[in-house]
Parts: C-alpha cells; structure tokens; sequence
C-alpha cells in the first residue's frame, strides 16, 4: 500500500506548460490551478528534448510552486527519450508522472520499474512519486479497467482526445459524440478500480460557453477534473467542480440525517420532501469533501 | 568536460538567455549580454561561472545574451550549451549516456 496524501488530493484543473519555455514555468502558480503538467512530450520539439530536461530540473529544484501539484508529462514509451525522462522526473523530485500513450498495464509497469532504478539512484522514497496515465488511443481506452488496476503508484486516468480522434478515423466534432463511448468507459474503469478520471482539452479558447458546457457534462458523468491548456479556464473549470451553497447543505443535511435515523433504526425518510436513504450517503460525503478540499466548507462535519 | 564543438541552447524570447560555447583558445572567455546588465550583471556572471565550475569547464567561448532569465533559467542553458557543445547528443542520452542531475547538474 502507498500511503500519499496527493493520491485522492484535489485536481479541478491540470493546465499544460511547456518545460522548455522558461517564460510560462517561472510562475504559473499564480493563476491557482490545481495540478500543473510541465510538459516534455508533444510541445517540446524533437530537436530540443534534451535542452527541455535541463530546464525542467532547475524549474522542479528552485521554483515555488505554492503547493499546486508538479505533474510532469514524460515522452512516450515508444520513443528513446521517456528513460531519461524518467531519471530527471525522480532526481528533481516532481510529484506526478503522466505517462503518454499508456495503452496497456504494462506501460504502466515498465514506468515504474523503471521509476524504482532512478528512486534508488537518487535517494527518493518509493511512493513519493505518482503516477497518471493518458490514454490516447483505441487500444488505450479499451484496457482502461487493467491500466487503472497496473499500480497503486496511479493516481489516475485522463482522455487524451487529439490523438485519439485520429485513431477512431474521426475529428474533434465540439458534440462531444465522438468521445461518448471513451468517456463512460474510462469513468467507469476508474471508479471501477478508485481512481480518479480526467478529462481531454478544450483548444477553442475563444468559446468559453462551449468550455463552460463540456465541463459540466463531464463534472455530470462523474469525472474529478479536466486538463486545461491556458490560465483563462482555470476559474470556469473550478466553478463547475466546486459545489455550490446550496449543495453543500443538502449534503449536510443528508449526512446528518443519516447518521440520525440510523440510530433510531430508520433506514428512509424525507429530507426537504426528497427521498433519502442510505445510497445518498457516499455522494453526500463525496460533496462535503470537495467542499473542504475546495476550501469553501465552513460546517462542522 | 571537454568543449568540442560550437553550440547554443536557449532563445531570445522574454524571460529566457541564448547561450553558446565554443571551443577556447587555452582559457575561459565569457561575454555577457543583457537587457538588465546594470541591475544583475554581477549576479549572472556569477551563476553562469559557478555552473561552468561545476560542468568543469576551463577552455571554452561562452557567449550569453539574456533576455531577464531567472536564475535556474541561465543554469539550464548554459547546461544545454555545454553538454551539446561536449558531444552529449539526446542519441548518446537516450543510448544510455546517463546525465548527472544532482551531480554536476545543480
């Protein structure tokens, strides 16, 4: 068992940087994503990969972060660079790996194999480190349940849409229908397994009501977050997975009530003429604990 | 380490320093360019010498142009400058030619 805190941590928001431009790593912070994915794969170019690893170390050593997660995205594992990837990964001490590509338990494996050579070469814990995998094709999302499964280092799955449009012979419709299937396979697994589920990009920056809809389509069907690719989505994506006033005290109303009747040894009631009973309790919970970690619960629970 | 050959790592985009090493003529030559040389001159001599102490450098070129990088900026260019200018290829890298983080690269 791994015992770290940032495994079911909060993660509304994942926004891509690119490792190797010092003028968005220096202080991204300041926008207050949750999860920052410092980026050494498809935005970094392939002549460049070295000069990316360099930056991204003294960026992981020396820069304040101010607690917002320090995901890095490795090249994928059929390229030569995602070994070295790896060892700059744990030397810096980042606190989450995405792999890319991941299309099977044994991508997963093989990270963390290699994960344990560079954690003993460094001196890092075993667990200190997480890892999350992107899954960006057919073969990918078809194995989610066993990905989700591979290790309890994985924190969690994300869709990676671009890739895997071309993969279904298709394009990125802003329907939404072409991810339906991806989506609630992936939803599912993760819950399947306990792990957390993310969603792909949203590239139109302009349409921001259309941001503001897939982000809640998705909060509906059950995902924990998005990835996001520029500050201005921050504050819609955390809107939508916040819960409101009203929510949070419903949802201590349920608990509370819960916990009541079942002392008195009444399994269903009313609450403000709604039926409840014991199968509301967990998403009850779920929402009082996103309202904590969310830092905007102020209740007794 | 060893300057081989003439190389540059970095852009002259905000926030970021081009450094380029070449081979020296028997010492070490560093020119330094910036658009806040007045302010922190002394300060990015001294991180750009210390991170050539470090990678051991002794016969070398050094020619920076700094566009206001940050401290760990200039380190990781001049890092890229001088282990490319050294015959560190990312073929030799990913082949196995492991890179010393937390070693000479601090």
């Amino acid at each position: 068992m791994i015992n770290n805190p940032n495994l079911n941590r909060l993660r509304r928001s994942m926004m891509f940087l690119n490792a190797q431009k010092p003028g968005l790593i220096k202080d991204p912070y300041i926008y207050k994503p949750d999860s920052i994915m410092l980026d050494l794969e498809d935005a970094v170019a392939e002549n460049q990969k070295d000069a990316a690893r360099y930056s991204l170390y003294h960026a992981l050593k020396e820069i304040d972060y101010h607690g917002v997660e320090r995901v890095v995205r490795i090249n994928g594992l059929e390229t030569a660079h995602w070994k070295e990837d790896i060892r700059v990964c744990v030397a810096g001490h980042c606190d989450s790996i995405r792999i890319s590509k991941c299309e099977s338990a044994a991508d997963v494996i093989a990270v963390e194999e290699e994960m344990k050579k560079a954690e003993e070469e460094f001196g890092v814990p075993h667990g200190e480190i997480l890892i999350m995998a992107a899954l960006e094709s057919t073969k990918g999302v078809l194995n989610a349940l066993e990905i989700c499964q591979a290790s309890p280092l994985l924190f969690g799955i994300a869709l990676s849409g671009g890739d895997y449009t071309k993969d279904l012979q298709t394009t990125i419709s802003g329907t939404g229908v072409e991810f339906a299937w991806a989506r609630g396979q992936m939803i599912n697994a993760a819950r399947c397994a306990g792990k957390q589920c993310f969603d792909t990009v949203f590239t139109n920056l302009d349409d921001m009501e259309g941001f503001r809809r897939e982000t809640e389509m998705i909060k509906m069907m059950g995902f924990d977050g998005k990835s996001i690719v520029n500050p201005r989505q921050i504050a819609v994506c955390h809107e939508v997975f916040t819960p409101t006033e009203k929510q949070i005290i419903q949802a201590e109303k349920i608990v509370k009530e819960v916990d009541e009747k079942k002392a008195m040894g009444i399994g269903v009631f009313t609450v403000d003429g709604k039926m409840i009973d014991i199968a509301f309790y967990p998403g009850a919970k779920r929402t009082i604990e996103l309202a904590k970690a969310a830092g905007v619960y102020e209740g007794d629970l | 380490m060893d300057v081989i050959k003439s190389s540059v790592a970095g852009t002259l985009e905000s926030s970021d320093a081009q450094v380029t090493v070449e081979p020296g003529s028997g010492a070490l030559e560093l020119n330094i360019e910036s658009s806040v040389i007045n302010q922190f001159g002394r300060q990015i001599r001294a991180t750009v010498m210390e991170t050539l102490d470090r990678l051991d450098v002794k016969n070398a070129k050094v020619t920076i142009v700094d566009k206001g990088a940050l401290s760990c900026t200039l380190k990781a260019r001049v890092e890229g400058a001088v282990f490319r200018a050294s015959g560190y290829t990312e073929d030799d890298i990913c082949a196995g030619k492991k890179l010393p983080w937390g070693g000479a690269i601090r």
